[in-house]
C-alpha cells in the first residue's frame, strides 16, 4: 500500500487524510440514501436547510449544543485519565432528576427565582452523584466502568419512568409526555433572536474555559494525564489512581449533570423519559472525532448539533428516519480514526 | 403455582433466551480468541433489520437469516480489521459501530416498520413433545430454540474438546507464546470474530423473525445486546455458564410480567431494568471472591468456598489488547 504519500510532508499528509475521510463518508452516505430510495442531494439538502434556514433554526442547533458541549467537556476529564464514562447518558438524566426536584418545590413559592437558581447546583450534585457510583463500582469493586456505566444508565432510565408514573405524575392521568409544564417563572430566560438561554451559553462557555485551564495548566490536569498514560507508573510516583478516577467522574458527572438541568429548565420545562436525547453517548463520539481536544471539541459538537437538528427535516419533507444524522456521525468517527490510525502506521513504518 | 403454570413460564424461559443465548455465546467465542465486540447492541439491530427486509423481500427464512447472519459477520469483521491491522482500540470502534449501525438499522428499516412479513413456524418434535412437562418446556418450539440449545452443547465441544478449541484460547490466554508454537493469532482473531458475529447476526435474525416477529423503531430487541456482553463476563468466559445466565435473564423479564400484573401503574420498562443492578451485584460479587481477605475467610466455611467457586473466573488474559506481529 504505498500509492498514497502520507509520509512526505505533515501538512500535505494530512490534508490527504482529510479528503480521503470525507469522501469515505460522502460516499458512504450517499449509499445509504439510495439504498433506502431517497434522492442524496436532495437530502443533503434539507438537512442543511433544517439546520440553518433560518435564525429559530440555528437557534435550536445552538440548543443542541449547550447540553452536548457540556457533556463533552465533562468527557475530556475521563478520557484522560483513560475512563470510558458510558454512563454519561444516566449522569445526565440524574442532574435532570434533581433540578426537577428542585423545580418543583419552587412552583407555586414566593421567590420562584431563587429555587430556578438553586436547580444549577441540584442538577450539578445529581449527575456526580451518579459518577461517584459508578467510580467507586470500578475503583473499589472491580467493575469495569463501562459496565457500571451502562447498567446505572438503565437504573436512571427505569427510575425517570417511576418518576413520571409514580410520585410525580400529572394530575389526572399519568403519561408518557411528561410531567407537569412548571410555571413560566421557573423557565430559564431566552434571548429573543436565537430563542436560546444566554445563561446556558456563558454556563458552557465558562466550563470550556475552566476545562482548557483545568487539563492545560494545573497540577491535577498533568496527573489525570500521567495516570492514564501508565498507572503503574503514576503509582511509583505516589500518585493515587483511584482518587483520580473519582475526581474526573465527579467533573465529568457534574457537567452532564447542569446539561441535564439546561434540558429541564430551559428547553422542555418538565420531566420527560428521553430527557437525555441520547446526547451522553453522542457526546462520547464528539470527544473521539475532536482528539481528546479541548480546543475543537466546541466546533465538532456545534457540527454535530446542526447535523442533528437538520436531519429532523426528513421524516416531514422526505418521509425518511431522521436518524440519518447519527449515521454521518458514526462514519465520520469511524473512517477519521482508520484514517488517523493507517498514517500513524504509515509514519511509524 | 400448578405444574402446567411452571411448565408454560419455563417453556417461554427457554423460548425468550434462545436470541439472548446465541448473542452471549457468539460474543464469548470472540472475546475467547481475545477481541471484544462491543458492538452488540446494534449489531443484533441491524442483522435483525436486514433478515427482516430480505426475508419479506424474498418471502424465505433462509435468506432472511443469512442476511442477518452475514451483516453481524461483517460488521464483527470492521471491528477486528479495524483493530488488529489498523491497532486501534476496540472499545472505540466497538462502541462508535453501536451507534452508528443502530441508527443505521432505523434508517433503512423505515419503511418496513409495523408491516407483516414471514415468521417462523412452531415445529413440535414428534414423540418428545408428548413427555410430561419436559415436552412442553424444551420440545414444542420452533427451529431456531433448537438451535439455540444445539449451540450450547455445540460451543463448549469445540472450545474444550478439539485442537481448534484449544488454539482458539491459546490465542486469546497468550497469542506470543501461541505465535512461538506456529499459530497466527492475527488469523485466528478475525476468524472467530467473524464467527462470533455470526452468531450475533442469527441473534438479530431469531428477534425479528422469531421471538418479536417485526420490525419497527423500537423493534423491540434494544438492550439485549448489553445484557449479552454482560452475560459473558457474568459466566466467565464459559459458553454454558453465560447460557444458564441468559435463562436467568429471561426468568427474570418473564417474572417481570407478572409484577405487572400486580403493580399496574408502574410502567413495563421500570421492570426490564432490574437485570442490570443485578448484573452489577454479580460483577462486585466475583470482584469479591477474588480478594485475598475474602478467601482466607473461606478456609473453613465449605459453603462460601464452593460460592467462591462459582464466581471466581478470570477474563482471557490478552483480552482487548492487540499483539504486534513481528
Amino acid at each position: 500500500m504505498n500509492f498514497l504519500p502520507f509520509t512526505q510532508k505533515p501538512l500535505v499528509s494530512a490534508a490527504i487524510g482529510w479528503i480521503i475521510t470525507l469522501i469515505s463518508v460522502w460516499a458512504f452516505t450517499t449509499l445509504v440514501l439510495l439504498a433506502a430510495g431517497a434522492p442524496p442531494s436532495n437530502a443533503y439538502y434539507h438537512i442543511f436547510l433544517g439546520a440553518f434556514g433560518s435564525w429559530v433554526k440555528f437557534g435550536h442547533s445552538v440548543k443542541t449544543w449547550i447540553p452536548l458541549t457540556l457533556c463533552a467537556c465533562g468527557l475530556l476529564y475521563t478520557f484522560r485519565i483513560g475512563l470510558w464514562n458510558i454512563g454519561i447518558e444516566g449522569q445526565m438524566i440524574m442532574g435532570a432528576v434533581f433540578a426537577t426536584g428542585v423545580l418543583r418545590l419552587g412552583a407555586g413559592a414566593e421567590n420562584e427565582i431563587l429555587f430556578l437558581w438553586l436547580s444549577f447546583p441540584a442538577g450539578l450534585i445529581g449527575g456526580a452523584l451518579w459518577a461517584v457510583i459508578a467510580g467507586f463500582l470500578k475503583t473499589k469493586c472491580g467493575v469495569n466502568e463501562i459496565f457500571a456505566g451502562l447498567g446505572l444508565n438503565f437504573v436512571a432510565q427505569g427510575f425517570i419512568l417511576w418518576l413520571i408514573f409514580g410520585p410525580w405524575k400529572q394530575p389526572g392521568v399519568a403519561s408518557m409526555s411528561g410531567t407537569e409544564t412548571f410555571p413560566p417563572a421557573l423557565w430559564l430566560p431566552q434571548a429573543f433572536l436565537l430563542n436560546v438561554p444566554p445563561v446556558g451559553i456563558l454556563l458552557t462557555i465558562v466550563a470550556l474555559c475552566i476545562t482548557a485551564y483545568m487539563l492545560g495548566c494545573t497540577r491535577i490536569g498533568l496527573n489525570l494525564k500521567a495516570i492514564g498514560n501508565n498507572a503503574a507508573a503514576s503509582v511509583l510516583f505516589g500518585l493515587h489512581p483511584g482518587r483520580y478516577m473519582l475526581l474526573a467522574m465527579i467533573f465529568a458527572g457534574g457537567l452532564a449533570g447542569l446539561a441535564g438541568t439546561i434540558q429541564v429548565a430551559a428547553v422542555y420545562h418538565r420531566l420527560i423519559p428521553s430527557i437525555s436525547s441520547g446526547y451522553g453517548y453522542l457526546a462520547l463520539l464528539v470527544v473521539m472525532l475532536a482528539g481528546f481536544r479541548t480546543g475543537i471539541t466546541p466546533l465538532v459538537s456545534l457540527f454535530f448539533a446542526c447535523l442533528n437538528v437538520g436531519s429532523i427535516q426528513l421524516p416531514i419533507v422526505l418521509q425518511l428516519d431522521s436518524s440519518l444524522s447519527g449515521v454521518i456521525q458514526g462514519s465520520l468517527v469511524l473512517s477519521t480514526l482508520g484514517v488517523h490510525a493507517w498514517r500513524k502506521g504509515r509514519a511509524a513504518s | 403455582m400448578n405444574e402446567l403454570d411452571s411448565a408454560i413460564i419455563l417453556s417461554s424461559v427457554v423460548a425468550g433466551a434462545a436470541p439472548i443465548v446465541l448473542a452471549a455465546i457468539g460474543e464469548t467465542i470472540t472475546e475467547k480468541a481475545g477481541l471484544i465486540n462491543l458492538s452488540l447492541d446494534g449489531s443484533i439491530l441491524l442483522s435483525a433489520m436486514a433478515a427482516f427486509m430480505v426475508s419479506y423481500q424474498t418471502q424465505s427464512l433462509i435468506t432472511g437469516f443469512a442476511a442477518g447472519a452475514l451483516t453481524g459477520a461483517a460488521i464483527a469483521a470492521v471491528i477486528a480489521v479495524f483493530s488488529i491491522y489498523l491497532k486501534l482500540s476496540q472499545v472505540a470502534v466497538g462502541f462508535v459501530l453501536t451507534l452508528m449501525t443502530r441508527d443505521l438499522s432505523y434508517f433503512l428499516g423505515n419503511p418496513y416498520s409495523r408491516i407483516h412479513g414471514p415468521q417462523v413456524l412452531p415445529l413440535p418434535i414428534p414423540f418428545l413433545k408428548d413427555i410430561p412437562f419436559i415436552g412442553p418446556v424444551l420440545f414444542q418450539h420452533n427451529i431456531t430454540v433448537y438451535g439455540s440449545l444445539v449451540t450450547i452443547g455445540l460451543s463448549w465441544w469445540v472450545l474444550y474438546h478439539t485442537s481448534q478449541g484449544l488454539k482458539l484460547r491459546s490465542v486469546g490466554e497468550n497469542p506470543v507464546a501461541s505465535y512461538a508454537r506456529g499459530i497466527r493469532p492475527h488469523h485466528l482473531q478475525l476468524i472467530y470474530a467473524i464467527c462470533g458475529g455470526l452468531m450475533v447476526g442469527l441473534s438479530g435474525a431469531v428477534f425479528s423473525l422469531s421471538a418479536k416477529p417485526g420490525w419497527g423503531r423500537p423493534q423491540g430487541a434494544e438492550g439485549t445486546g448489553w445484557i449479552a456482553l454482560a452475560l459473558v463476563i457474568f459466566g466467565g468466559w464459559n459458553p454454558v455458564k453465560a447460557a444458564a445466565g441468559a435463562y436467568l435473564f429471561a426468568l427474570l423479564q418473564v417474572i417481570g410480567i407478572y409484577f405487572q400484573g400486580w403493580f399496574p401503574s408502574i410502567p413495563a420498562q421500570v421492570f426490564q431494568t432490574a437485570p442490570f443492578p443485578l448484573m452489577i451485584f454479580i460483577l462486585v460479587l466475583m470482584f469479591a471472591s477474588q480478594q485475598e481477605y475474602v478467601m482466607i475467610r473461606a478456609h473453613d466455611r465449605p459453603w462460601l468456598k464452593s460460592a467462591l467457586r462459582f464466581f471466581s473466573s478470570s477474563a482471557p488474559t490478552a483480552l482487548g489488547k492487540s499483539f504486534h506481529q513481528q
